[in-house]
């Protein structure tokens, strides 16, 4: 078997509303590799949360149709069945979500719930599931692991309450994780911490992991491969190091470029990317990005640009990348002369 | 690691928090006084209900027509009605129908009620047909649709029951309902689905067990509301059939010689008002110990 571990293939997910049909993921295609760490990126509302619930399939079904292939193992997640879906989440695929705070039941003690979430998956008897659940917890680095799988979520703080999520997430020893923006809602020097967790539990148990954030420093600290998505489509595809040096799509430029830096004035102006995010309602009919993007010519605003390859191991999709890329792109704006100011 | 601790130890650690944490909520409990004073007095009227046999010198049904009608005394603690009966063995073996009934109601009540209201908030489609029907029940006046099934059943206690269970499941079902909507929507039970757990074990061990709080307090209200409703029925003659003692059929009997045997009506309108009292204040005080957002407010 290779070591692919999912593989998405011309994913659309579509939503029935009262307007009509959205589409909310269109046409994404992406692959995790055992021990590979991805970065899905982008805005709030490009697709990226959805794309990671579709991939457990937890969106609500009724209103829901999906297109295309996730491929677990060579298995096609959207042809699942019920019971099969429910082995194959929290047992070979977990989660974490965004806001620790409210991801725990208030009602049953921590440790009760990482014994549920044993039981349900694993041949267990009560008593190894509770001495296992200590184990987890003190792997994700909470003192006293013993006396905390007794105390109640709100006796937890945000970060504690965080690694009971990746205990609880890791207990069953699954093979991807997804964790869906797992630092959002903590406090810097937290986020440093839970990242480190989440890197080192990776390399431990040789997990892929998928990391959906809209944070580009969380994707510079733990992913090897970064997805950007703007408006439910991929629109770049590459290693970290090519992202962060030569990103190729002016929208990932431009991402790259709102980013304040340590060094420079403090008045330093930020980069801004005109306009804002279309609704889903109004797709634009050529490249989604074509309204805000300076580079944009009619055939940008009328033909729909396809997501190539380039240089071997990168994907983009834009008409003009090339052009952008010998003018110098997006990057050779505001922030090259206050970079002249500092160096 | 250092801090490996024996199985023993931590059986000691739990045991040791779990009682301070009922200590702590004992203790909340008896700082709120005026809760403390319904609990009180709702234990005292069980009390009376259950030993009164035994301390009682006349049973209710004893006729003795030379003396009907006496007022207070020292041998009829509360008096005699009109057909000579001893006012006070009647009261206390009334509390036993009351609150027989009133239990009876609560608990199946919040059974039903709990079903129903957390299958409805689960699944939409069911929710559109029950929550209909309990519209439907919900639209006419509870006394009303009480004595409509009661004249269907006819007057037995058991009947008394059933029309009360009818006409109070909506509104428990409803109480769940919204409880349990609010509960669906939190992440811990999207982070339940995406461990893999069943529906009904997110129904009935995740959403149940944090909307217990407000049913209860819910239950408390219909067990003083059961006790009301009840004590209209027997007046009206639609509840408990007449030799039997209860609130309602006590007031009944009080009516007609409301003007010369004033204690037939006081009586038994003190005992409705103090349970029905009694209870108010526990449930007010369950609802202040159980819901963490009152707790706040407070301290």
């Amino acid at each position: 078997m290779s070591d692919l571990l999912l593989e998405v293939k011309n994913l659309k997910v579509h939503f029935d509303t009262e307007n009509g049909r959205v589409t909310a993921v269109d046409d994404v295609s992406f692959s995790v590799k055992q021990g590979e760490t991805v970065g899905v990126v982008g805005e709030s509302g490009c697709g990226k949360s959805v794309t990671a619930e579709s991939i457990l399939r937890l969106l609500d079904e009724k209103h829901t149709n999906y297109e295309g292939n996730i491929f677990f193992q060579e298995k096609d997640i959207l042809r699942f069945r019920y019971s099969e879906l429910q082995k194959l989440r929290g047992n070979d695929i977990s989660m974490i979500f965004q806001d620790p705070m409210s991801s725990l039941n208030p009602v049953y003690t921590v440790g009760n719930q990482i014994v549920e979430a044993l039981l349900l998956h694993q041949n267990l008897t009560k008593k190894e599931a509770e001495e296992k659940a200590v184990d987890m917890l003190r792997l994700t680095g909470i003192p006293l692991p013993e006396k905390r799988v007794n105390e109640y979520p709100h006796e937890l703080s945000g970060g504690m309450r965080q690694r009971v999520m990746i205990a609880m997430a890791l207990s069953c020893k699954p093979k991807l994780l997804i964790a869906d923006e797992p630092t959002t809602a903590l406090d810097v020097t937290i986020q440093s911490q839970i990242l480190d967790l989440i890197k080192d539990l990776k390399d431990e148990f040789n997990m892929g992991t998928i990391m959906i954030t809209h944070d580009l420093g969380v994707v510079a600290e733990v992913c090897t491969k970064v997805v950007v998505m703007y408006l439910g489509q991929v629109i770049e595809e590459a290693s970290v190091e090519s992202i962060f040096s030569s990103p190729l799509h002016p929208y990932t430029q431009g991402l790259l470029k709102s980013i304040p830096h340590i060094e420079g004035p403090r008045d330093e102006k930020l980069y801004v990317i005109e306009g804002k995010v279309p609704t889903l309602n109004q797709i634009p009919p050529g490249c989604r990005f074509a309204p805000r993007c300076e580079f944009a010519t009619n055939l940008c605003k009328t033909e729909k640009p396809q997501l190539d390859s380039y240089e071997n191991d990168r994907k983009v999709r834009c008409w003009h990348f090339k052009e952008i890329q010998e003018k110098g792109g997006v990057m050779n704006g505001i922030r090259n002369e206050s970079d002249k100011v500092t160096s | 690691m250092q801090n490996l601790i024996t199985t023993e130890q931590l059986n000691s650690i739990k045991s040791e928090m779990k009682k301070k944490h009922r200590d702590l909520l004992v203790k909340r409990f008896f700082s709120n006084k005026l809760a403390l004073f319904g609990s009180i007095l709702m234990t005292v009227i069980v009390l009376l209900a259950i030993i009164s046999p035994f301390f009682t010198s006349f049973t209710p049904y004893e006729l003795d027509p030379v003396k009907r009608l006496q007022p207070p005394g020292a041998e009829h603690f509360f008096g005699t009605d009109n057909y000579g009966r001893d006012l006070f063995s009647r009261i206390v073996n009334g509390a036993r129908v009351s609150l027989i009934i009133g239990f009876a109601v609560a608990i199946i009540t919040s059974i039903l009620g709990m079903i129903i209201g957390l299958y409805s908030a689960y699944y939409k489609k069911l929710d559109g047909v029950l929550m209909r029907i309990s519209d439907g029940l919900m639209a006419f006046p509870a006394i009303l649709l009480a004595i409509a099934i009661m004249a269907s059943l006819g007057p037995r206690l058991e009947n008394v029951i059933i029309a009360l269970v009818i006409v109070f499941t909506p509104s428990v079902a409803r109480t769940v309902r919204s409880a349990a909507l609010v509960v669906k929507e939190q992440t811990y039970v999207e982070a339940l689905k995406a461990q893999g757990a069943s529906a009904s074990r997110i129904i009935w061990l995740n959403i149940a067990t944090n909307v217990l709080s407000p049913l209860i307090v819910q239950a408390t209200f219909i067990f003083a509301d059961s006790i009301i409703i009840e004590a209209a029925l027997s007046f009206l003659g639609a509840g408990i059939p007449a030799p039997d003692p209860s609130w309602g059929n006590l007031l009944y009997d009080g009516k007609t010689v409301i003007f010369n045997a004033w204690w037939m009506t006081l009586f038994p309108g003190i005992a409705i008002m103090l349970s029905v009292f009694g209870l108010n204040l526990f449930g007010d005080g369950l609802r202040d110990l159980l819901d963490p957002h009152t707790n706040k407010a407070k301290k």
